[in-house]
């Protein structure tokens, strides 16, 4: 609880640090200031308690995910080179602020007790997001992703806003235990309808936030937009935010509800599964690949989340940071690599420019490598551990078409994964050594060295409550 | 501990290879295969007396453990992948590949997993190492292979992770039958459980974990990645492809599918017995009409792994005997033939059988060594390969005559087009290209003698292996009574 007060503090300073620090020292300071609230965060283990008259609700399972969410932002701020492409136009202090904030907002949303501690922890993670979405202020693409982000995530706000008053309604109460219980204690018959139009509505408004189909629309062209740094942080920080906060939602409050939101649930999952794999198979851009692939996650840990089981909340927790891991170093090496082709070829982004990487760059070839195995689910990697997560607890169900489903669409993502692995390994290129700063290049060894660690030993995460 | 030692040890040694790159990364991994082959004679000669094991907690909380034993099944298969690594890595001597730390490096992590895969008694142990092998083979076909490297090798690799996939799906649904709430994945435990399912259950979970193996294998009609990536490959990966990995895939059906599912097998055993025996026929016809000596023998590795799979599936003592006899006879012989082939290649730059000849004019140890490795293969008595095709044959006989006497054609057309293959290129008229063919080198020698007296020593001496192996046969296929 300590570390959203100290977080907001520091990112207010940040902003004024940006007055007598360069550049290079802000982004030590916020590293320094991340790693601190990492701390005070951890320091609140196996401290159950409530806060703000009960409205903010520290566990075990909420602080997991806020250490997560801020190892995240401390891997972008390590690989982050100052941000922009000359010197005049980058204000570092501000984004660094930015997203110390936005980090506030991300763990208010793993750690809400009421709805409105939501909505609000929700907005704070938005605003920031359209905010550095358009930070590469003089790029088309950048203002447009951001133009496209806002209107589409305002409207999915709406329809959340709309779902929490609706429960309101019904239930008279915005904290989640008050809910649970006239929930649990109102015979089925005079249960008002709109409260089941009103999970559903807050449901929609989250599937939107966490890219899943067919609310994913503008996830490909606001990934591609954003500069890829902050690509970076949307994929991991806002989906592993948004997936703690929807299985608190889903299983808390509404848990007795099960039945109404399983049967939605178990068909987007399916739905995101087949759009995402079978897209991504097509796309010629690494970074609109990944975009698609994140999509396609999203099916697997909605899939997860349809199961309900008592270890979901381990198996999305194992997962996200699993995808979080490969996913900084995937988004890593394209903003590498695309800087480095900027000017050279008139696509950076696309599979072609990666050509004979890894012929005088091994090493960021081998992190690359490992981090696309583990998105593609294969064994010695997290990403082999998450999948297995997730077919055992809708196992547990006993459902089994989605599991087939899952399957098939695995490997059809081992095809556009490894078509990044023989980009860089077996077809001819001219791509020179890459001088990575000592910061880039530990941000880099220390994910893909957590990546084959959890692959080979997965129980020091999934055994951790 | 000692298990431990030999599954990592390669690992170890490998991956020092792959990070410091040193000069003289040849005498170092053969050094490391030689330690490990010392090593694994070691644990086998505990073995032979009771079964070894290790077992450290994993993932505790899943019921998963790192556990890892020697029995009369797994010693057969961990011997021949020790035995076989070190001539797979001699083959290389003085050529560019044999100072290649990359390429030393990845024959030594492929061993890591194939080793991991044989040793593991956890089922997930074993889908860990056996999908975990597939990426050291898969760079080291993808990086050194030949014509057209890109396209097949991910055809390999994506079409086995296919089929393990389903592997994986069904090995979760009886997980998950096993008794809670720890669940557990120990083959024993998971024994007992398939035990209690109904007959339509172990039909669908036969296919399932049958499929992963056939495409291992492979069976027909899953083999349509295996000649392209048998040919594809530098010649050492074709070994480690034809010599030890393909066993996992037998070694799968001994271990898990045949006591697991007896009701699945006697439900569609027959089927995949008629499968299997339509490639060892298919893949005889279709070898005979090879042009490229190496394709000739990636299909001759796909017509006696028929064989295997037909008598593993008849369910008897013979059958899985003489399979696992066959997979240790079959790794030796097949890659001193891999090896001949590419002793051939190197001198002169051609595999296409029409276009050689006369080699026993200018190499007279070359021939001899090719004929006797034929021998085994086409199982002439008193080669290696005589026991193991005996036995696999008599249980496929047993089981059903019609279906024994269409397999029994394999020796029939197995030395048609072995035969073939020596005549057309040792003996006849000395062609342009072998013209100059200079005699085998010392380190060349050395692989091939050993090998060949291995084949006759195998065809003299087989109850060394069938005595260590039969008490843990024995005790498998009460599960499938």
């Amino acid at each position: 609880m300590n570390s959203i007060i100290a977080l907001s503090l520091l990112g207010i300073l940040n902003l004024f640090l940006g007055f007598w620090l360069s550049r290079k020292t802000i982004q030590a300071a916020t590293l320094l200031f991340l790693a601190g609230s990492m701390a005070l965060t951890a320091m609140d283990w196996n401290h159950e308690m409530l806060w703000y008259g009960r409205m903010f609700h520290t566990t075990n399972t909420s602080i997991s995910f806020s250490l997560i969410i801020q190892l995240a932002a401390f891997m972008v701020v390590s690989f982050s080179k100052g941000f922009g492409i000359d010197e005049e136009h980058t204000h570092p202090a501000e984004y660094y602020a930015i997203l110390l904030f936005s980090v506030v907002g991300a763990i208010l949303m793993v750690s809400f007790d009421h709805l409105i501690m939501f909505f609000v922890g929700l907005e704070i993670l938005s605003v920031a997001m359209y905010v550095l979405t358009g930070s590469d202020k003089r790029n088309l693409r950048s203002n447009e992703a951001a133009l496209k982000y806002f209107l589409m995530g305002s409207f999915a706000t709406g329809i959340l806003l709309f779902g929490i008053t609706l429960v309101y309604g019904a239930t008279r109460s915005f904290y989640l235990t008050n809910i649970a219980e006239v929930i649990a204690t109102t015979p089925q018959a005079s249960t008002p309808v709109f409260l089941s139009i009103g999970v559903l509505l807050i449901i929609v408004g989250f599937l939107f936030k966490i890219s899943a189909a067919p609310f994913h629309f503008w996830t490909p062209d606001v990934y591609e937009g954003a500069p890829t740094i902050f690509t970076m942080f949307m994929s991991t920080v806002v989906k592993a935010a948004g997936f703690a906060a929807l299985y608190q939602m889903l299983t808390g409050p509404f848990g007795s509800l099960y039945g109404t939101w399983v049967y939605p649930i178990y068909y987007i999952s399916m739905l995101t599964l087949l759009v995402g794999n079978i897209t991504a198979v097509y796309q010629q851009s690494v970074k609109r690949m990944l975009a698609y692939s994140s999509i396609s996650h999203a099916g697997y840990l909605l899939i997860t989340l349809s199961s309900n089981q008592a270890s979901t909340s381990s198996t999305i927790l194992y997962y996200s940071l699993s995808y979080t891991l490969a996913t900084i170093v995937a988004f890593g090496v394209v903003m590498l690599v695309a800087e480095y082709q900027t000017g050279r070829t008139e696509k950076p982004e696309n599979f072609s420019s990666f050509e004979g990487l890894a012929k005088q760059n091994p090493g960021l070839a081998f992190c690359f490598t490992i981090s696309l195995l583990s998105l593609a689910g294969i064994p010695l990697t997290a990403g082999f551990w998450g999948k297995f997560f997730v077919f055992s607890d809708i196992f547990n169900r006993h459902v089994y078409y989605p599991v087939i489903l899952a399957i098939i669409m695995s490997a059809i993502g081992v095809y556009y994964y490894f078509k990044g692995i023989i980009a860089i390994y077996f077809k001819e290129g001219d791509i020179e050594r890459i001088e990575l700063p000592a910061l880039v290049k530990f941000a880099m060894w220390a994910c893909t060295l957590g990546t084959l660690l959890l692959g080979v030993y997965p129980s020091i995460v999934k055994n951790l409550f | 501990m000692y298990l431990l030692f030999i599954l990592l040890f390669p690992l170890l040694i490998g991956s020092a290879l792959l990070i410091f790159k040193p000069k003289n990364a040849f005498v170092l991994s053969l050094a490391a295969s030689i330690i490990e082959l010392a090593a694994t004679a070691f644990v086998l000669q505990q073995a032979s007396s009771n079964p070894v094991s290790f077992s450290a907690p994993w993932l505790a909380s899943e019921g998963l453990y790192f556990s890892l034993y020697v029995d009369g099944i797994s010693g057969v298969l961990i011997g021949l992948c020790a035995l076989l690594v070190p001539f797979i890595i001699a083959t290389t001597a003085n050529t560019d590949r044999a100072n290649n730390s990359q390429f030393q490096g990845l024959m030594l992590a492929m061993q890591t997993a194939l080793m991991g895969a044989f040793l593991a008694k956890d089922a997930f142990l074993f889908y860990f190492f056996f999908e975990a092998s597939l990426l050291p083979i898969y760079f080291l076909a993808a990086i050194y292979g030949g014509e057209n490297k890109n396209a097949i090798t991910f055809k390999f690799f994506v079409y086995t992770l296919f089929g393990s996939l389903f592997f994986l799906i069904a090995l979760v649904y009886v997980y998950l039958l096993t008794p809670g709430p720890f669940h557990s994945a120990d083959i024993e435990v998971l024994y007992q459980t398939a035990k209690g399912l109904s007959a339509d259950q172990q039909g669908y979970l036969f296919a399932a974990f049958f499929l992963a193996f056939a495409i291992k294998m492979p069976v027909f009609p899953f083999h349509t990645w295996q000649p392209d990536t048998y040919t594809v490959a530098p010649a050492q990966g074709t070994m480690l492809l034809s010599g030890i990995m393909l066993k996992m895939g037998t070694y799968g059906v001994i271990r898990f599918v045949l006591p697991m599912f007896p009701l699945g097998v006697a439900t569609w055993g027959l089927t995949a017995s008629v499968l299997s025996v339509i490639g060892i026929i298919y893949g005889s016809i279709i070898a005979i009409q090879q042009k490229d000596a190496k394709r000739l023998l990636a299909y001759s590795s796909f017509a006696h792994v028929g064989l295997m799979s037909a008598g593993i599936l008849s369910g008897s003592i013979e059958g899985i005997q003489g399979a696992l006899y066959q997979m240790l006879s079959h790794g030796i012989n097949i890659i001193g033939l891999f090896f001949v082939i590419e002793i051939i290649e190197r001198r002169t730059k051609s595999r296409e059988i029409a276009q050689l000849g006369g080699i026993t004019q200018f190499s007279y140890p070359l021939t001899v060594t090719f004929v006797i490795l034929s021998l085994g293969s086409v199982a002439l008595p008193l080669t290696n390969g005589f026991i193991g095709e005996f036995l696999l044959l008599k249980s496929v006989f047993d089981q059903n005559v019609t279906l024994g006497i269409i397999a029994g054609i394999t020796i029939i057309l197995g030395a048609v087009y072995t035969l073939r293959l020596i005549q057309k290129s040792m003996f006849g008229n000395v062609s342009r290209i072998t013209s100059d063919f200079a005699d085998l080198t010392f380190a060349e020698k050395a692989v091939l003698i050993p090998l060949s007296v291995l084949v006759i020593l195998g065809g003299v001496f087989p109850s060394t292996v069938l005595g260590f192996s039969e008490p843990a046969v024995q005790q498998l296929i009460q599960w499938f009574k």
